[in-house]
């Protein structure tokens, strides 16, 4: 006999698995913090275990001193146009004048932030309460002489290169 | 592909993961229900909170908000949205709103 109350699950809690992703940041430009971050913000939201191990100038993202003034500059990519003008290249020249990163960094954080997008120490608590883990590369905390103290409130612990690897066994790993 | 399937007396079309497809068919009375079928048992007031907003939401934008519009829209902390429905929180609370799931990355 069933009744009324009969529990039925839909269809998009079937796919549950012990999925597990970590995602290494290793660049501290502005443009290429923010793949990872969102695709980490998609994952846990998923219900997947997320990772995501800071090294090299991707420690930049969660260094206090740094975390909030991560820059974008037009030199040495192609791809950058004018806003929505879409096929007309930026000389790379002009990328060179004074002033232009900062000018390029402004435009770029209003166009992330008009998405709803939160600017990254906010982003990092973000993930953090949402459940994912924040990692430092210990080679890359010693020799720029940081300790955990200079990191983002969020990051667990620093971590070496042994450790990523017995973390994200099993993993799909993204390399950023 | 759609099917039909009784949520609380009621038959409704549902999408093949599970979404009621017309959010106008949804009622208060589903919600339990469908809530059940997630794994959440009781719907406390801050559940609720978060439904009446889903709903509202969607029927003043078209589109189901993000975890990050809801936690700017009513100031409930993101860890709360992950307590009261944990796991695949967007999904969840869409599916017992009765809304589509939502469409947006953040």
């Amino acid at each position: 006999m069933t009744t009324e109350t009969e529990v039925m699950k839909p269809a998009f809690l079937a796919d549950e698995t012990d999925r597990k992703v970590c995602f290494i940041c290793s660049k501290g430009n502005l443009d290429m913090a923010y793949p990872a971050l969102i695709m980490a913000n998609g994952a846990v939201g998923e219900g997947i275990e997320t990772h995501i191990f800071f090294t090299f100038w991707g420690l930049d993202m969660i260094n206090r001193k740094t975390m909030n003034d991560l820059k974008f500059t037009l030199l040495g990519n192609t791809a950058m146009h004018p806003p929505r003008r879409f096929g007309i290249s930026m000389p790379q020249w002009l990328g060179g004048l004074p002033g232009m990163t900062a000018m390029a960094t402004r435009m770029l954080r209003k166009q992330i932030g008009d998405q709803g997008v939160p600017p990254v120490p906010e982003f990092l608590s973000m993930l953090v309460d949402s459940g994912a883990k924040l990692w430092a590369c210990k080679m890359t905390v010693d020799m720029m002489g940081l300790t955990l103290e200079d990191m983002h409130d969020g990051v667990s612990e620093i971590i070496n290169v042994a450790e990523f690897l017995e973390l994200s066994e099993g993993a799909q790993i993204v390399f950023v | 592909m759609t099917s039909t399937a009784v949520i609380a007396g009621h038959e409704v079309t549902i999408d093949d993961e599970g979404f009621i497809t017309d959010p106008s068919v949804w009622t208060d009375d589903m919600a339990a229900a469908l809530a059940k079928n997630v794994g959440i048992d009781e719907l406390t007031p801050d559940h609720w909170t978060v439904i009446r907003h889903l709903r509202e939401d969607f029927a003043a934008q078209g589109e189901t908000p993000t975890l990050r519009r809801i936690t700017s829209n009513i100031g409930i902390e993101t860890k709360r949205l992950f307590e009261l429905f944990p796991k695949k929180p967007g999904k969840k609370m869409a599916y017992i709103a009765g809304v589509p799931k939502p469409r947006g990355c953040i």
